[in-house]
């Protein structure tokens, strides 16, 4: 399979963990996070774990979009569906997420109209198909599937489709990162950038955290080999002592990112004051919503939305494991009560999450292999 | 009297996943239908039932189907419902003899959709060469069916030299599969028309029958379990496997066989092959100094050329699948959780 297989050569990536182990050296411990949640499942599916040496150190970030998404906030799109002459549109990721009386799938289980679409688009098509019902849009994600939605919103509109609203909880990813770096307990030497966000952002706006924060940052692809090639740039500039932006996914990622996705997106949304991420708390200036003159197509506008807030079980460590100050099976909830079957807390959500990923493949693997060691 | 066996059942309510053939759907059957109905040692749940009637053991099961759409490239629900009950009892180590089959229909069903569907049946039958014996027809109200559900129950008697037991199985013995996953799943997936995408796939919906019975005459006393990875895919019948045998099932990433079709729409989608269903698939455990028969006698079969050995059974990790990558990684297979999902975002 072209563009895939290339990036799986078992011999390259040998090739790849050899410099990584020559570059690594022995004398110090290397912490790097990887922002998104894309690189923390392929680091889970490939094993990349078990190549990469001892000293070096992956903390799984924030870019996880369902995990990050509030309970209250899942409760608040439901409580719009229990109207029968709306129907949930969301994507499959959403689907399993628990809110306080179930996931959208237990909702639809217990009479719902709740479904899937592979982009707004369909939503859309749904809308024009159902015109004597309402179609709710329960939008996640960061600015890699904002564009879509704000292109979907402007059809809307120039079409004058009425029966079909926005759910918005798209987030932005430049805020995150700073809350994690202004946290006090950060212990971070260098980032593993998103890839799929920077198709859109471009590579400028992580420019901050090589300048002010003097982080490295490596924008990466979601193979094995690029996920590697990112480690060994890191290790080339940590070892140099410098501090810059390089984007290792040029076959994706232009420098300027994508101009007219982020015209749509400046079209139709607007940054809110703040917003809660899930593990995190409030972060001013980190996520989106419609603009006033798509308030027609903003469900939060056109329905009346009780506002639930849910504050995650005190005992739920999620921020110290976003933050990389624990590890996922050092809190004190994981594998007992929170399970991805019976997810607690935010990380344990989505496969994507660092805490089910590392349940999924980790966690097992140690208990099943006896293994006592495991980074 | 001894009071009843614990359920142990305890979801509030019916959910989709309860059907999906993975985890939960164990749970229900582990913790609600074997502990009332099949008594306090069920034992292993297969794909069949052995039962003795005068001395005689038969293998008997059942199977329903509610595939959405109703037709599919390379098959169609009445095709399915004939060749899925053949195939339960095929990896159960038996003969289809006879099947009857039960219609639920939906009023306001064109006749010309159900006559496609009977006659797909009959063909399919025909190919496999099991008698339809009888029948039962339920017509339910607009709008409480999707159409049509069929489903089939088979009679089969079992085939000679050959005794299929999960405890049986050993450390050092091949894991066998008879060709590449997940062109049913995947096929079905695309034919509901909700993606925009198109690939050139077909299901793989077919009788087992004549590669299992292939199979059995090459290497018959080294075949120690079979299973046709369904819903819930291969993910789910090896672990199923490992669990009832007590040892852990390795397998080698770089030899299980997907079609690029496959491939491509599960890197789009985020699912992982070994989660998809087929229909015309099997594996096998079998011991290892039968394992070049076997291969060749597939190979030999017509539909068995891209038959492998996938893995392997080892002492550890006890209980569990393992997946080792080629570049020295590896991760443990999970079964399927819910239904599989598609990932967007």
């Amino acid at each position: 399979m072209k563009f895939v297989d290339e990036f799986r050569e078992p011999e390259l990536i040998s090739k790849a963990a050899e410099e990584i182990r020559h570059l690594a050296g022995t004398e110090r411990h290397y912490c790097m996070m990887e922002v998104c949640g894309g690189h923390t499942h392929a680091i889970y599916r490939f094993g990349l774990k078990d190549i990469l040496p001892e000293n070096i150190e992956l903390i799984h970030g924030p870019g996880c979009p369902v995990c990050v998404l509030p309970m209250g906030r899942i409760d608040d799109g439901l409580s719009i569906a229990q109207d029968e002459n709306v129907i949930f549109a969301a994507f499959g990721d959403m689907m399993r997420v628990p809110g306080t009386l179930g996931s959208p799938l237990e909702h639809k289980a217990r009479g719902m109209d709740v479904r899937i679409v592979y982009s707004p688009s369909d939503a859309l098509k749904l809308a024009r198909l159902n015109p004597e019902k309402h179609v709710m849009f329960f939008a996640i994600g960061f600015e890699t599937t904002a564009p879509s939605t704000a292109l979907t919103l402007m059809r809307a509109k120039a079409e004058g489709i009425r029966n079909f609203s926005v759910f918005c909880n798209h987030v932005t990813i430049i805020p995150a990162i700073r809350a994690i770096l202004d946290s006090p307990d950060m212990r971070l030497d260098a980032f593993i950038g998103p890839g799929h966000v920077s198709t859109v952002i471009g590579c400028r706006p992580y420019e901050w955290i090589a300048k002010n924060a003097g982080k490295p940052i490596v924008i990466s692809g979601f193979e094995p080999l690029d996920i590697l090639q990112s480690v060994v740039m890191l290790l080339h500039q940590l070892k140099k002592g410098e501090a810059k932006v390089e984007n290792q996914y040029k076959r994706v990622v232009p420098w300027e990112g994508n101009p007219a996705a982020l015209r749509a997106m400046n079209e139709v949304f607007e940054l809110r004051p703040y917003f809660e991420w899930r593990g995190l708390g409030f972060i001013s200036q980190s996520a989106l919503r419609l603009r006033d003159s798509y308030a027609q197509w903003d469900a939060e506008q056109r329905f009346s939305v009780p506002g639930i807030r849910v504050t995650d079980p005190k005992a739920a460590q999620c921020g110290e494991v976003l933050k990389g100050v624990l590890k996922p099976h050092q809190c004190k909830l994981f594998g007992r009560e929170c399970t991805p079957e019976r997810p607690v807390g935010a990380l344990m959500v989505s496969s994507e999450g660092s805490c089910a990923a590392y349940f999924n493949y980790e966690h097992r693997k140690a208990m099943v292999t006896g293994l006592t060691s495991i980074a | 009297m001894p009071s009843d066996p614990p359920i142990r059942f305890r979801d509030p309510q019916i959910e989709m996943a309860h059907g999906a053939g993975g985890k939960a759907s164990r749970r229900l059957v582990e913790g609600l239908f074997a502990p009332l109905l099949f008594g306090n040692n069920p034992g292993p749940l297969g794909d069949a039932a052995l039962v003795d009637i005068g001395g005689t053991k038969i293998a008997l099961t059942t199977d329903s189907f509610v595939v959405k759409p109703l037709t599919f490239p390379g098959g169609s629900i009445g095709e399915l419902a004939v060749n899925g009950t053949v195939n339960d009892l095929a990896v159960s180590g038996a003969k289809a003899d006879a099947l009857v089959v039960t219609f639920v229909l939906e009023a306001g069903l064109p006749t010309s959709v159900l006559e496609a569907e009977v006659r797909a049946m009959a063909r399919a039958a025909k190919e496999a060469g099991v008698r339809v014996a009888g029948g039962d027809t339920k017509v339910v109200e607009h709008g409480k069916a999707d159409q049509m559900y069929i489903t089939t129950t088979g009679v089969g008697h079992l085939l000679r030299g050959v005794a299929l037991d999960p405890s049986s199985v050993r450390p050092g013995d091949k894991v066998l599969l008879s060709g590449p996953i997940g062109d049913h799943g995947i096929t079905i997936l695309l034919a509901r028309g909700e993606l925009d995408f198109q690939a050139d796939l077909r299901s793989d919906t077919r009788s087992v029958f004549p590669l299992v019975e292939a199979l059995v005459r090459a290497a018959g006393p080294g075949v120690r379990w079979m299973r046709d990875p369904t819903r819930g895919g291969a993910a789910t019948s090896l672990n199923e496997l490992a669990r009832d045998c007590g040892l852990g099932v390795v397998l080698f990433e770089e030899k299980i066989p997907v079609r690029d079709a496959v491939r491509g729409a599960c890197e789009l989608l985020g699912l992982d092959p070994l989660h998809i269903a087929n229909e015309g698939q099997f594996l096998a455990v079998i011991a290892p100094e039968y394992a070049d028969a076997a291969i060749n006698a597939l190979a030999l079969a017509p539909g068995g050329s891209e038959a492998q050995v996938i893995g392997e059974i080892r002492e550890q990790p006890a209980g569990s699948v393992l997946i080792t990558t080629l570049y020295g990684g590896s991760r443990i297979i999970d079964m399927l959780v819910g239904d599989p999902l598609p990932r967007i975002c």
